[in-house]
């Protein structure tokens, strides 16, 4: 069972990465938690782990740049990918979090299939990491 | 593509309507700041959000004409957030004209209407011809002593935003703060209130060292003018740590810090490698609860179709039939001797009656929705219209927190527009004419609701010229309503009232924005079809106040059940003020109609026989039922009152849905269908002297 939290403060956001996700055939049982702003991907993550965290840049209060570096220093989320998400006009936003250890990065709009394309990309490449820290 | 359901497509709509209101509202706030002389950026980037959520939405849902609408919008706001463009009238107003179109491009999208929107492709140029200045490139942030850790965390805006506190010379100061990660909303909501008064709060970053896993440290970087003690003594708490961030030392202020031109590398920040990676914590590692906690939803709200809780009324409805028959087996049982039987029967009924009831009220409630939905909606349709005609207005709305029903606020949106119009266009005269006449230049419109009893009233008050009853009582002779000898028999009520027959207006010219087509004619059908009333009161040169007064829900109803001849009729509750025993010997005739003396005051009267042309034998000793709406009474002769019984009312088929003065048809206790009563119809009907039989009796047949 794959777990993904997806951090977005848009409702509808929320449901269709939700939708695309637990219909894509390559993602056997994934289960998607949902958080709705920064602060409650802070609640949330204790109660992982979470196999990849997708959040949103642009979000009030804690950004999603804030989120990733708070789990870049954390040692229990260290490890986990992940993926960014904004618009294709915030190239400097993008350019910072990969700066902070962002795993990958999808522009809005983007498709069910370029999103599930990516998760299934970051969640093997994770698998990979893990077998050489495990091995 | 890969299917995006019905579901997520459902919620798209709903949240972008949301997320339109809300833009609206920021941008009233925003106009009202401005006109305060304030500027608040945190407005303007709410506004930028907003759009930004629906640029992205619309292109997740193929919704193109939304996309494009957005995208156009999210670089002017972008560019204004950012400080590259400045605030100006027009550019509010295109951003007014934007919130409208919104609303046309969100219907065009919902009913896959390709139709064109020329109103769309005309601002979408406009907006294509505002040009844009380079932001400004000078870095003062560099002569502060900035954490390269926030610098790197810090959104294109963010920093904006500190450069621009920067270059207006404000002190930059680090609030370190702990917070119960419980009630941490509340408690950076009130630092955020607070902070306001002196500054702004540029960002939030968790700082990853918390004292237990139930807290959170978060750093907060704060411009302000004021200084530190300032500030402790404001802000500063056991959990608050505030602290001034220091100014460099010359030589370093010539180099930019990291990740602020956007081209230099963070050397300070490093990514983290994988070799470096600390084994994951595995599923089985995870104490149970903890796992269980997980799957709960963040939001404790759900969203719910409006059919659905429809149906869900139906369902109450029918077993409040079932609720009927169970009282009467339990009388039979009773009459038939058991008289165990029929008190234990007597007690499961009132047991369901009480669940019952407490469900339609729970039910009810969730229908119910504040009016400040649609206030919000009026005042920007007040800055629109006053700015194209070029009056001052202000307006002031009270009880935006009375709550009704759903479906009424849907249908009331329409007709307070087109008052708010009325009184704009009409009503209030120019600041010179005011001035004249020693009144403050700019007008003001009064939005009130409030609830009474079982109705909600909203009252349109304006302080502008009145209504020119002179005007309006010759308009109406001279288009046929009124005969000219009937004049002088007209009270003030009757002669203001006539504002709301079709074709009367005080202008022999509608103007661009009251003569849209709807008249007050309309505006009152309307609302007459929600089952309320309108009343006008006016005094000449002081102003104009419309009084409409509605029924809090359509969905289900208590109803008195009487009986003419041997037809079954329901009328509303809510419209019933009392029913008393009927003497004919009471009755006089006063021009033609038939009235009776309650308590000092003179009740007009309408025989329901009569009026529906019912034949057969009297079937009781003849009851009046008074029946009130807004100010107006009258007391409908009937033969026998049935009871009381919640009813659901359901529309009337096409074939009798024009009729006048029924509300629609409802299940009795007994099965049989009887219809519904409009009492506000039937004293419109009634009262205007209308030959209401034949008018009813012949839509009827």
């Amino acid at each position: 069972m794959m777990r993904v939290l997806v951090v977005e403060d848009s409702l509808s956001m929320r449901s269709f990465v939700r939708s695309a996700l637990e219909s894509e055939p390559q993602l056997e049982e994934v289960e998607v938690v949902e958080a709705g702003s920064g602060f409650d991907a802070l609640r949330l993550l204790p109660r992982g782990p979470y196999d990849l965290v997708i959040t949103d840049i642009n979000m009030p209060d804690i950004n999603g740049l804030e989120l990733l570096q708070f789990m870049r220093k954390n040692e229990r989320h260290r490890a986990t990918p992940v993926l960014l998400i904004s618009t294709q006009k915030s190239e400097k936003d993008m350019e910072r979090g990969f700066k902070l250890g962002a795993t990958g990065y999808l522009a809005k709009p983007f498709s069910p299939e370029a999103l599930c394309q990516e998760v299934v990309k970051q969640l093997e490449a994770a698998k990979v990491d893990q077998g050489k820290d495990g091995g | 593509m890969a299917e995006i359901g019905d579901k997520a497509r459902e919620e798209f709509f709903s949240e972008a309507q949301e997320i339109i209101e809300q833009l609206s509202r920021s941008l009233l706030s925003l106009d009202a700041a401005e006109k305060g002389g304030r500027s608040d950026p945190s407005l303007v980037n709410e506004a930028f959000r907003a759009v930004h959520t629906l640029k992205g939405l619309a292109g997740l849902f193929g919704a193109s004409r939304m996309g494009q609408l957005s995208h156009e919008l999210e670089d002017v706001l972008d560019d204004l957030r950012l400080g590259r463009i400045n605030l100006s009238a027009n550019v509010l107003d295109l951003l007014f004209e934007a919130v409208d179109l919104f609303g046309h491009v969100l219907t065009a999208e919902r009913e896959h209407s390709d139709e064109p929107i020329p109103q769309l492709d005309e601002l979408l140029m406009r907006i294509a011809s505002m040009g844009q200045s380079a932001p400004s490139v000078s870095h003062p942030i560099a002569e502060y002593d900035l954490d390269p850790g926030i610098m790197a965390v810090l959104t294109e805006y963010e920093e904006h935003r500190l450069r621009s506190n920067v270059e207006q010379g404000l002190g930059l100061f680090r609030l370190r703060v702990h917070f119960d990660l419980a009630t941490i909303d509340k408690a950076l909501e009130d630092i955020k209130q607070r902070g306001k008064a002196h500054g702004e709060i540029i960002t939030y970053l968790p700082t990853g060292e918390a004292t237990s896993p139930d807290t959170i440290e978060l750093d907060l970087l704060m411009a302000s003018s004021d200084d530190l003690a300032t500030l402790r003594a404001s802000l500063g708490a056991e959990n608050i740590v505030i602290e001034e961030v220091p100014r460099r030392r010359i030589s370093s202020a010539t180099i930019p810090p990291p990740g602020l031109t956007g081209q230099g590398p963070v050397t300070s920040v490093v990514p983290p490698k994988p070799e470096s990676v600390v084994p994951r914590a595995r599923h089985s590692e995870i104490a149970p609860q903890e796992a269980q906690g997980s799957l709960r939803s963040v939001t404790q709200t759900v969203r719910v179709d409006i059919r659905k809780l429809d149906h869900l009324m139906n369902i109450v409805g029918e077993l409040a039939i079932v609720r009927g028959a169970l009282s009467r087996t339990a009388e039979r049982l009773r009459g038939e001797g058991m008289r165990q039987l029929a008190s234990e029967l007597h007690r499961l009924h009132r047991t369901f009656d009480r669940r019952l009831s407490e469900m339609q009220a729970g039910i009810l409630e969730v229908r119910m929705v504040p009016l400040g939905q649609v206030f919000d909606r009026l005042a920007r349709v007040v800055r629109q219209i006053s700015r194209e005609v070029q009056k001052e207005i202000r307006l002031v709305i009270t009880g935006a927190e009375t709550e009704i029903d759903k479906l009424i606020v849907e249908e009331l949106s329409d007709p307070l527009m087109h008052m708010i119009r009325n009184a704009i266009d009409h009503g209030i005269e120019s600041s010179r004419q005011r001035e004249s006449v020693g009144k403050p230049p700019a007008g003001t419109i009064a939005l009130n609701a409030y609830q009474k009893g079982n109705h909600v009233m909203i009252e349109i008050e304006d302080d502008g010229a009145g209504i020119d009853e002179a005007a309006l009582l010759e308009k109406a002779v001279r288009i046929g309503k009124v005969d000219r000898e009937d004049v002088g028999d007209l009270t003030r009520e009757e002669i203001l009232a006539l504002i709301f027959l079709p074709g009367v207006s005080t202008r022999d010219e509608a103007s661009d924005f009251s003569g849209r087509g709807v008249g007050m004619d309309v505006v009152k059908t309307n609302i007459a079809k929600l089952g309320g009333v309108i009343d006008v009161h006016s005094e000449r040169g002081i102003g104009t106040k419309m009084t409409i007064t509605l029924p809090i829900t359509l969905a289900i109803v208590s109803a008195l059940v009487i009986r003419v001849a041997s037809q079954v009729f329901a009328i509303p509750l809510s419209s019933v003020s009392e029913a008393i025993a009927f003497d004919e010997r009471g009755i006089r005739v006063v021009d033609g109609r038939e009235v009776m003396t309650l308590r000092g005051t003179t009740l007009p009267l309408c025989r329901l026989r009569q009026l529906f042309q019912l034949t057969g034998t009297r079937d009781g000793r003849g009851f009046v039922v008074v029946t009130e709406v807004g100010n107006r009474r009258l007391g409908l002769v009937v033969d026998h009152l049935v009871g009381q019984q919640d009813i659901v009312i359901k529309a009337l088929g096409e074939t009798l849905a024009s009729v006048r003065g029924f509300a629609g048809a409802t299940e009795m206790e007994d099965q049989k269908v009887g219809l519904v009563l409009d009492a506000a119809a039937l004293i419109e009907e009634v009262l205007a002297g209308i030959d209401a039989p034949r008018e009813l009796m012949r839509s009827n047949g």
